[in-house]
């Protein structure tokens, strides 16, 4: 067989192979970073000198720039961990476990930000830090899920086998998540419904959707430029816990 | 079918023989309850009104305490190994010990809970309501405990970790429990939480077995 007849790399396997994922995306870091650090400035310009302040809630609405993406951000790094756990247990994906790892603690960042913007708002507006309305309680849990999957992935010596077992655990709690979202529902409501994402369109004024819409892509880019680093650094620690592992079996590399 | 019997029949003769471990459940149970009116005061009233969500709260943290011996004894000893290869499929074993489980550690409890609610200044129809909301609920309690057990089985502090892990996954029991015993929303709504209930409960008993046989087949490979 001569060289030729070796099928090329598709980008799945690309995608699979860690030397291969860490110089294909490499490059994409720094740019990412960029674009990440221009939206969020620009998003803080508009969100504190370029917006109205609310007639009702007055300057506090700018609380909603960093709440809302955050929010957003607390249930879509759930729901990428998820994707990354189907990865591990149906196609036994090398790098899905890396991102599942590499999505938890940023996930519980965001979620504990979401919480903590939400109740510096809730004081001034509501008159409390914390009401046990549906949303912040669902959030809540959702914050302890996330910290849960952060435990087991600790406990583990063993993070191949740790992967599947927090795999297990991700899917199971992404079956739960709605549920428990449409249980807590039941306790009468405070927060208000969403008002962006509506058949009959946005009820927010323009002056103010336009700082939401560059800080939501700014937030979900940061996500993007983080995971990419912590994958990165992942695979790197994995790398030096299997060459520790060589030297203290005496092997030359 | 003989298999699922054999470790149903094996698990209760191990829990009878244990050396009164059930014993000791019922009476974490009846503690956690009696100790709540030292801790809010006996005022009758409120005792009567916060009595369902106590009984529960006590039957969860029990059925809690008894996660440990589901499965590590069992890892310890090597039958887990055994199981994973008999010709039954492990999620079988998985679902006969989660019904022991549920025989073993929430029977006793609900058969205990007259005497607590008789402390806690329970009247009748709500008593009744609490013990058919129990007999309803402890089963999905006992699915997603199994499933905590096997995923943690592998970890030397896995007795800890169960419980964080397994907690926030049945706030929706706990929530549609004590619905069903409430009587503030009106008859209808408490109807209809008994049946969300009773939904769980069956959604979880079916599928928990096939994920905790996944994670235990996983963590031993």
């Amino acid at each position: 067989m001569s060289t030729d007849d070796i099928p090329k790399m598709s980008w799945w396997n690309r995608l699979a192979h860690p030397g291969q994922f860490m110089s294909w995306t490499r490059p994409l870091i720094w740019p990412l970073a960029a674009i990440t650090a221009v939206l969020m400035g620009l998003g803080l310009w508009f969100a504190f000198f370029n917006s109205p302040a609310d007639y009702q809630m007055g300057d506090t609405v700018r609380i909603m720039y960093v709440h809302v993406p955050t929010a957003w951000l607390s249930q879509f790094v759930y729901a990428a961990m998820a994707v990354s756990a189907l990865g591990t247990l149906v196609w036994r994906h090398p790098l899905a476990d890396v991102s599942m790892k590499a999505a938890a603690p940023l996930g519980a960042a965001f979620t504990a930000m979401a919480l903590f913007t939400g109740s510096m708002w809730g004081r001034p507006t509501w008159g409390t830090f914390w009401e046990w309305d549906g949303r912040m309680t669902s959030t809540l849990i959702l914050l302890f899920i996330y910290l849960g999957i952060i435990a087991l992935w600790r406990a583990f010596d063993d993070q191949l086998r740790a992967a599947r077992v927090v795999a297990v655990f991700t899917l199971v709690g992404a079956v739960n998540v709605p549920i428990i979202k449409f249980s807590v529902d039941w306790w009468s409501t405070l927060h208000q419904p969403a008002s962006v994402f509506r058949a009959d369109g946005p009820t927010m004024p323009a002056s103010l959707l336009t700082p939401l819409f560059i800080m939501f892509f700014a937030f979900t880019l940061l996500f993007a430029t983080l995971q990419l680093v912590a994958m990165h650094t992942e695979i790197r620690r994995r790398r030096l816990v299997t060459l520790e592992r060589r030297a203290a079996r005496g092997e030359t590399a | 079918m003989t298999g699922f019997l054999g470790v149903l029949k094996r698990e209760l003769r191990l829990a009878l023989a244990g050396g009164g471990e059930i014993m000791t459940l019922v009476l974490f149970f009846i503690i956690v309850g009696a100790i709540v009116p030292f801790a809010v005061g006996p005022d009758q009233v409120l005792l009567a009104r916060i009595a369902p969500g106590i009984i529960w709260i006590a039957a969860f943290l029990a059925m809690l305490l008894g996660l440990d011996r589901l499965f590590r004894p069992d890892r310890d000893d090597g039958t887990l190994a055994l199981y994973r290869l008999a010709d039954m499929p492990l999620a079988g074993v998985v679902a006969a010990k989660v019904i022991a489980h549920w025989l073993t550690a929430a029977l006793p409890l609900i058969l205990a809970s007259p005497f607590l609610a008789m402390i806690l200044a329970m009247d009748g129809p709500a008593f009744l309501r609490t013990l058919i909301s129990l007999l309803v609920g402890t089963p999905a309690l006992a699915a997603f405990g199994a499933l905590g057990a096997a995923i943690t089985v592998a970890v030397r502090r896995g007795g800890l970790l169960a419980p964080i892990l397994i907690a926030p996954l049945c706030v929706p029991v706990l929530i549609f429990g004590v619905g069903a015993i409430s009587t503030l929303g009106g008859p209808g709504q408490a109807t209809s939480a008994m049946l969300l209930l009773a939904a769980l409960s069956l959604m979880a008993v079916a599928l928990s077995p096939f994920a905790a046989a996944l994670a235990i087949d996983w963590t031993e490979e």
